[in-house]
């Protein structure tokens, strides 16, 4: 599963940086027929969290009218040196966690 | 520089005709064609990338990398490019170096193959390769492996002119690429030309109608919602006049990129496009 | 009097316009989505701004962008917004929850919509209060789709 992130390297504390993730994935509704005639079971990713300093810091929950291939853009605010975590979890129960550093100071 | 291939080294250049559009077009000055001829490129000669007429939020989805799915399939494309791969076990990386090393490769691509004696486009070249360097079967046309390959060596061309082989036996693909795009085929008996040349800039329900350069495949178009090639396009576009396809990976369809990359010589090169 | 252009046109798009997708929600759907989401509050309208283009060429991925006006501190932040639809197959598009260390309500992504519609955003604040912004999307059939 491709995914891009983009966390600032280098932030000032105190700084609110943007944080922006595309993850591949189709996004299936459930509603959609594939070219067997039959409906293409659902599948979305249904979860996406980030995690900074230990604690949550945001969180999307997701619905099939997410396009596919989700994007996310929003905000943390830089306090100390260390990991930004995402976490997304789809419906076929595959979950990918991925960190990104930050510095601070 | 619309239609004609100069180089610099000389040589027996093999001489494009001027683009249709710019002969026929009554509403083109002898003054801007006379532009064109001279060599000038982009907005000047009235070729637009259907880019320029896209609402500011979807161009800001293709200008911003972290921001554009296509980049997905250029990651996947990273990946492959590094995997040693077929019988012979051997990535592409080995021969080629990095990715970065292919810079301007897909900006001269359909090419021509001298070892099988006919044209092919970039996705054919790579899988040429596979069996020719890595013992490996062919990508299927279409497949995500084959466009994640092909995205990956597009995108190392991105911002450069499209510069058309200069093999002579491309001239030929291209008079036979141009003669398909003036045939009128399908049910509601339309050519390309029909609605690329003479209508284009106007309106087919609330969409502009392009002027059909392709300067940004493979691309990613929000109707398929992932990444597709230049065959799957003009798939869609022989279906909507109701005429049956050309096979993906047919020669008819090298020949149209051929002609359609002539045409849009000097444009350039956006892979990988969001369009809607 | 329709001339021939007019009739290719009309040929290339009218069985694309045909096409019907298989369930749609209803406003009322809509409506109780959004009070199973406020438990049934009152919600203000406005402190959100909801970005959406006006005017789309493609419903299958669609910009939205939302902001809600909080200063984002222990004591008083945006906890959640929630975007509804109103004719999707289902109500309910995407919820963003936010906390003080987000520093900015403030979240982008990209959205479905299945034809024509408004497009609501309620926030949720830390105090109990729940605020709206909503916005009509027109979304226009492609000519030239897949089929």
């Amino acid at each position: 599963m491709a995914v891009m992130i983009n966390v600032p390297e280098t932030a000032a504390p105190g700084e609110v940086v943007e944080v922006k993730i595309i993850i591949s994935h189709p996004m299936e509704t459930g509603f959609r027929t594939g070219s067997d005639g039959k409906l293409v079971p659902r599948n979305i990713i249904h979860e996406l969290t980030c995690r900074y300093m230990g604690q949550e810091v945001f969180r999307a929950e997701l619905h099939p009218a997410v396009a596919a291939n989700p994007f996310f853009s929003f905000f943390v605010t830089a306090q100390e040196s260390g990991e930004v975590e995402l976490s997304w979890v789809d419906e076929a129960g595959e979950t990918v966690t991925e960190t990104r550093p930050i510095e601070v100071g | 520089m619309a239609g004609q291939v100069e180089r610099a080294e000389g040589g027996a250049a093999p001489r494009l005709r001027p683009p249709r559009d710019i002969c026929r077009k009554a509403r083109w000055s002898g003054a801007v064609v006379a532009a064109v001829l001279a060599g000038a490129a982009g907005a000047q000669d009235g070729r637009v990338s259907t880019y320029e007429q896209m609402a500011p939020e979807l161009r800001a989805m293709q200008d911003d990398d972290f921001s554009n799915p296509g980049l997905l399939w250029a990651q996947t494309g990273e990946e492959l490019w590094a995997e040693p791969s077929g019988a012979d076990e051997v990535a592409c990386a080995e021969c080629h170096g990095a990715a970065e090393e292919m810079a301007g490769v897909a900006a001269h691509y359909p090419d021509w193959d001298e070892e099988s004696g006919q044209a092919v486009d970039l996705a054919a070249r790579i899988n040429l390769c596979r069996q020719r360097h890595q013992g490996a079967e062919p990508l299927e046309r279409g497949s995500e492996a084959l466009l994640a390959l092909t995205t990956l060596v597009a995108l190392q061309s991105r911002g450069q002119p499209i510069a058309p082989s200069e093999a002579p036996q491309m001239e030929a693909v291209r008079g036979q690429g141009e003669a398909l795009y003036s045939t009128r085929m399908g049910q509601l008996n339309l050519a390309c030309a029909t609605c690329h040349d003479d209508l284009a800039g106007g309106r087919l329900l609330a969409a502009e109608i392009p002027q059909a350069h392709p300067t940004g495949y493979p691309q990613y178009r929000l109707e398929w919602q992932e990444m597709g090639d230049l065959d799957r396009r003009l798939r869609n576009c022989m279906v909507g006049v109701r005429a049956e396809p050309f096979a993906a990976g047919s020669q008819e369809f090298v020949a149209l990129e051929a002609y359609l990359k002539a045409r849009a010589v000097g444009m350039e090169m956006e892979a990988p496009a969001i369009r809607p | 009097m329709t001339t021939r252009r007019a009739f290719l046109a009309g040929s290339l798009a009218t069985p694309l316009i045909l096409r019907m997708e298989p369930a749609f929600a209803t406003p009322e759907e809509m409506q109780n989505a959004i009070d199973a989401f406020t438990g049934g509050a009152e919600v203000t309208e406005g402190r959100v701004e909801l970005d959406i283009p006006m005017l789309v060429e493609n419903g299958n991925t669609v910009p939205l962008r939302v902001a809600v006006d909080s200063p984002m501190t222990d004591d008083d932040y945006v906890e959640a917004v929630a975007i509804f639809n109103e004719i999707n197959p289902l109500p309910d598009t995407v919820r963003f929850f936010f906390t003080p260390l987000s520093g900015r309500a403030e979240a982008q992504t990209r959205i479905r919509l299945n034809g024509t519609q408004h497009v609501h955003a309620v926030a949720r604040l830390s105090d109990g209060s729940f605020w709206s912004a909503q916005t009509n999307v027109v979304v226009t059939a492609p000519a030239c789709r897949e089929v």
